[in-house]
């Protein structure tokens, strides 16, 4: 399973991360590189291990599905980088 | 001013109590130290109007006999951690405006109980590095240097050295793979990190959210457990967040370690470690017995699996959590975009550093479709074979003796052209993150160079006492007492 510049394309986009086409080579070495320490794993025998996904213990606690917090309009939009109108501004997605 | 600062939390919660200082003048000492000691980069940016309204109403508090358990003490926060009106930025420039609405439950705790805020301390960008250097704002110090700035360590690296410093009495942390204790070792302080769910991690930026846990930096081991005690809570707004009850902490810290059984895992033996970190290591076994402890000798035979899990598991949540970084909702937005995805992707390529994107891309590569089962569910089923072997080994020991760090403090900049030399810095503290279970640094030795050395110790999930118990006695045996040449 090797990493190569059109993979690196495919991660950065799927990733939203813009990879200059002059950092593909260098990124996907360095990715290889990492996985390939990685595939150790592969000694491990995993037949019949269910995987961890979380340490709690505890299954996730319910709660009223009522509406606790809100009218905050103003904070929600402070950091944002362009708003109008009590809505967050993107560039024009529909022709 | 000086003896204020080298006065530990206890010391300084009994001066205060007893009106031989001022919570206001406690504060001064500390800002001024922060002014002293700005060479060091550990602060990314000071509140000290904040700080000092905070301290004259401490003191009110305390002539009112309402004083809290961290009533008037000068606490360092993480620039992780959100503080309401006060930026902060993760280190990253992504988020360098970010201003937070709201309150962090930790930190919202420690102001109950009364701790003053000095300011945010350095961190690597998103948590993710051990040298602090993947900081947007540039490495913090470690105040042990001589001529060679030395790395604090990662990720709360500004934490570290700013306890170290004495320009905070108290910082926070976090660890998700040994972020507070390798940074703690390195700078020669107390560093703990707690039970996974003891600290909520609401208000927290996040990293990667099975293994993030929030923790304190302090000078000893009863300022560690005074501390933890402040910041845990169980949160509704954390889902996570847990509720066993906190056991006897102040009891632990005095109860000694006789007949307990002290874990040695044959594992953490590796090829090639510095002969001073072998020495001390024995030198903890033997101050271990003589406290009164049987030493047991343990197997936790899928230690070396640790750091590749690890670095699946945690570039595989990064990439999940930091999807929000948008451009639209909070953070930089680039300009000059051709449409809604170009400014997604050009924002985040301008925003996250190197080392955040590399994570990314790990991360989606290890989520993508084919590649799922080969290396997250596979980094999760070798994550319950280490969980296992902790409760193996807990079923027989009350706590488990490991070195800290395969290193004292290396120079800045040093191990920046391999990822993978990065990695191997956290290779004693990440198993405990994968295991959820609570660990603490304490400084031990200086090496040959002068530089601090810590252990390490391990305990049981929720058994936040026994390892409170270990680490005093480890404290008192160790006896450090030396300060860091750079400390104000």
């Amino acid at each position: 399973m090797s990493v190569d510049k059109d993979t690196v394309k495919k991660i950065g986009r799927l990733a939203r991360i813009h990879v200059p086409e002059q950092s593909q080579e260098q990124i996907a070495s360095e990715l290889n590189h990492i996985l390939s320490w990685v595939e150790q794993l592969g000694e491990v025998d995993t037949s019949n291990v269910e995987p961890l996904a979380s340490v709690t213990g505890h299954s996730l606690p319910m709660r009223s599905d009522v509406v606790t917090d809100g009218e905050k309009a103003d904070d929600v939009l402070k950091n944002a980088p362009q708003s109008a109108s009590g809505f967050f501004v993107v560039p024009k997605v529909v022709e | 001013m000086t003896e204020l600062l080298s006065l530990s939390a206890t010391e300084a919660q009994q001066a205060l109590r007893q009106k031989e200082c001022s919570a206001v003048e406690l504060t001064t000492a500390y800002l001024g130290a922060i002014e002293q000691t700005a060479e060091l980069n550990n602060y990314v940016a000071v509140t000290a109007d904040k700080a000092l309204e905070m301290a004259a109403n401490s003191d009110q508090k305390i002539a009112a006999g309402t004083a809290g358990m961290l009533e008037g003490l000068p606490i360092g926060v993480k620039d992780l951690f959100c503080t309401q009106n006060v930026a902060t930025t993760a280190c990253s420039e992504i988020l360098r405006n970010f201003v937070p609405p709201y309150e962090s439950t930790v930190t919202a705790n420690l102001w109950q109980a009364g701790g003053v805020m000095l300011g945010k301390l350095n961190c690597d960008e998103f948590a993710m590095g051990s040298a602090n250097e993947t900081s947007c704002f540039g490495p913090a110090v470690n105040p042990w240097s001589a001529d060679t700035p030395l790395a604090a360590g990662g990720s709360s690296g500004g934490s570290a050295s700013a306890v170290a410093a004495h320009s905070a009495l108290l910082a926070t942390g976090t660890d998700t793979g040994g972020s507070i204790r390798q940074p703690a070792a390195f700078c020669g302080v107390v560093g703990m990190k707690p039970t996974y769910g003891r600290c909520s991690r609401w208000g927290i930026v996040a990293f990667a959210s099975s293994l993030d846990q929030a923790g304190p930096f302090t000078r000893t081991v009863a300022d560690s457990a005074l501390m933890f005690s402040a910041m845990a809570s169980h949160d509704p707004k954390d889902s996570t967040s847990a509720p066993e009850a906190m056991p006897d902490l102040s009891k632990a810290l005095s109860q000694g370690i006789k007949g307990m059984k002290i874990g040695i895992p044959a594992e953490y033996e590796m090829d090639g470690m510095d002969a001073e970190i072998v020495a001390l290591w024995q030198q903890g076994q033997n101050w271990m017995r003589e406290a009164g402890a049987e030493l047991v000798e343990i197997s936790l035979p899928h230690t070396k699996y640790a750091l590749p899990v690890y670095y699946i598991i945690a570039p595989a949540e990064a990439s999940s959590n930091l999807a929000r970084y948008d451009g639209v909702r909070y953070g930089v937005r680039s300009d000059d975009v051709q449409s809604l995805d170009d400014m997604y992707e050009k924002s985040r390529a301008a925003g996250f550093g190197e080392e955040v994107q590399r994570r990314i891309m790990i991360g989606t590569y290890a989520l993508s479709a084919g590649y799922y089962d080969a290396y997250y569910k596979k980094a999760q089923q070798v994550r319950r074979l280490i969980r296992q072997d902790f409760d193996t080994a807990f079923a027989s020991v009350d706590a488990i003796l490991t070195p800290a760090t395969p290193t004292a403090a290396f120079a800045l900049g040093q191990k920046q052209d391999d990822p993978l030399t990065m990695y191997l810095n956290d290779v004693f503290t990440v198993p405990a993150n994968l295991a959820g279970i609570p660990g603490i640094s304490v400084p031990a030795g200086l090496s040959k160079d002068g530089l601090p050395l810590g252990l390490q110790l391990l305990a049981g999930a929720f058994c936040e006492d026994k390892l409170y118990a270990t680490a005093a006695t480890l404290e008192s045996m160790a006896n450090f007492k030396t300060s860091a040449p750079k400390a104000a």
